[in-house]
């Protein structure tokens, strides 16, 4: 009886994963597979898939200078936007954790907002603001500061922007959690052996929040690294980011083998920016903004 | 405590409130701009008119896009969530051989990029003769989904105690009776909590269903894609606010009520 009862106990958290890890397994670890081996396959002029071990599509992703131009590309605008949430985040993020006002819990709920409002909205939304009869347009034409509407949207700068206006969240929440959980007494202390309050913040609570702002780093950098949907709604015609490049293969070219191969370098690049991250500091850093 | 000197405080606050600022001004002039008379989707406001809103109602391919969102985001929330909790259980429960490697494999398809997991499914159920179709959508709207369910539901299930399992089960009740009178209760607020969550981010996802969806099939996000391509219009706004409105007063909705459930069990 006991011996059945351990084993009854052993098979039941099993039971309970299947459903998930067959989920898992089917639908993204094979498939994942599929798309490497896909990326040797060839598509012929005629349109017709040749199976096989082809390493065209390789050959012309590694060597052609215009897909690393792009890879470096995006990565940079993914960095500076990292940067930017970082410094922009911060305050805000130090402000709700530390701060005595009654209407904390509005606050976090205020934070927590944008989170539950569409990516494609907060995208759009960049356009009223900057777009040629959008507000800033609108307020310097009526004070009469500029005669003809200035053209400010479709570019770089507005890419990022909206990514920002993305990823912000993510970054202020990471920090938040990590903010928090840091015990008041040690800044306290610090403060009584003699410490100036920037200084206890430098040596105390910025170390102690490293974790968060890592977390929320690695989030925005591989969130906006992989984004295709803002350089399109906020970019012109040369700021595609790689995630485009990808897009374009498989939807508008329909290069299914080339798009593979695209897409097995995106997934290497920010796959291990994700495992060098999880080899110092822990995912779990990560799932603690959701509890 | 961790105040830093008068300067630097108001430095932070100033900070804090442009933060905020620069999070919600741009929403905020979406839903004005979605009550503006004039027939451009900009600036200035000539009057404030719902007669956007009444053209939305009148636009059959936003309503079944509305539909098709609808539909999508509640049986992936289902299917989703039904799955996550077994998993977020078995993870939380009990402690097995692999349980890290599990938990990292759990949240996989977060950390994959979502275009490449976009194209892995679709270039796969292709290769499987699938074609598109709203299944393929579904499929991968649950895998998308999964992860944050996960994690939304493993963070509410380590509040809830065992004991209580354990009480029932010594008190004489099978362990079918124990999950569904004692276990199941108490799990409601965390499968709601994923359910909403994976609703949530079904309705709004745009990356991985721009891969998916079968052509001549809208979702909201792909509808106000595809009429960004001509120019903003005014309806896109008043789509906008609606889509605002919902997304953000049904978790609001969903706090409140778990808040009320909790007191009246409480009291």
């Amino acid at each position: 009886m006991a011996v059945s009862d351990a084993h009854t106990r052993d098979m039941r958290p099993w039971a309970l994963l299947s459903p998930a890890l067959t989920a898992i397994t089917l639908l993204l670890a094979i498939p994942t597979c599929f798309v490497i081996v896909y990326s040797f396959w060839l598509r012929t002029a005629a349109g017709d898939e040749q199976v096989g071990f082809y390493l065209d599509n390789w050959i012309e992703v590694l060597s052609d200078p215009f897909y690393r131009d792009i890879l470096l590309y995006t990565l940079k605008i993914g960095l500076i936007t990292t940067v930017c949430c970082a410094l922009m985040g911060y305050p805000a993020a130090y402000f709700i954790a530390f701060s005595k006002m009654r209407n904390k819990a509005f606050l976090l709920l205020l934070l927590m907002l944008p989170f539950w409002i569409s990516y494609i909205i907060r995208t759009m939304s960049w356009i009223n603001i900057l777009g040629v009869s959008g507000a800033v347009n609108y307020v310097l034409q009526s004070l009469g500061i500029v005669a003809e509407p200035i053209q400010m949207l479709y570019n770089e700068a507005t890419v990022i922007l909206g990514l920002i206006h993305f990823l912000l969240p993510f970054m202020v929440l990471n920090i938040y959690v990590s903010l928090e959980g840091i015990d008041p007494n040690l800044n306290a202390a610090a403060r009584s052996l003699g410490s100036t309050p920037f200084q206890a913040f430098r040596e105390v609570t910025l170390p102690l929040s490293l974790p968060g702002l890592a977390a929320g780093s690695l989030l925005c950098f591989v969130l906006g690294s992989g984004t295709y949907i803002t350089p399109i709604v906020l970019g012109g015609p040369g700021d595609g980011m790689f995630a485009n490049l990808i897009y374009d293969a498989i939807i508008t070219q329909l290069n299914w083998p080339l798009g593979s191969a695209l897409s097995i370098v995106l997934l290497i690049v920010l796959g291990s920016v994700v495992l060098l991250y999880n080899r110092y500091l822990s995912l779990g850093q990560i799932s603690k903004g959701f509890g | 405590m961790t105040v830093r000197g008068p300067t630097g405080w108001t430095f932070i606050k100033i900070a804090t409130v442009l933060t905020y600022v620069f999070m919600f001004a741009p929403v905020a002039v979406v839903m004005l701009l979605a009550f503006n008379a004039s027939q451009f989707g900009s600036f200035p406001m000539t009057g404030l008119s719902v007669r956007w809103f009444v053209e939305l109602a009148q636009n059959d391919a936003i309503i079944r896009a509305f539909q098709t969102s609808m539909i999508l985001g509640a049986l992936t929330a289902v299917i989703s969530t039904s799955i996550g909790v077994c998993a977020s259980l078995a993870m939380v429960r009990y402690d097995f051989p692999g349980k890290n490697l599990l938990n990292t494999a759990l949240i996989a398809p977060i950390l994959v990029p979502e275009v490449v997991l976009a194209v892995s499914l679709l270039l796969f159920l292709q290769f499987l003769s699938m074609p598109k179709n709203f299944v393929l959508l579904l499929l991968g709207h649950v895998i998308f989904t999964l992860p944050f369910v996960v994690l939304v539901v493993q963070a509410r299930l380590v509040g809830i105690r065992k004991e209580y399992e354990e009480a029932a089960l010594s008190l004489g009740a099978n362990p079918f009776q124990t999950f569904f009178q004692v276990t199941l209760p108490l799990l409601m607020p965390a499968v709601a909590a994923g359910m909403l969550f994976a609703f949530t981010i079904s309705f709004d996802d745009i990356t991985g269903t721009l891969f998916w969806k079968p052509p001549g099939v809208e979702t909201v996000p792909t509808q106000i894609f595809a009429m960004l391509r001509n120019s903003i219009s005014p309806e896109i706004n008043a789509l906008g606010t609606v889509m605002i409105i919902l997304t953000v007063a049904l978790p609001l909705t969903g706090a409140g009520l778990a808040r009320w459930l909790a007191s009246r069990r409480g009291g």
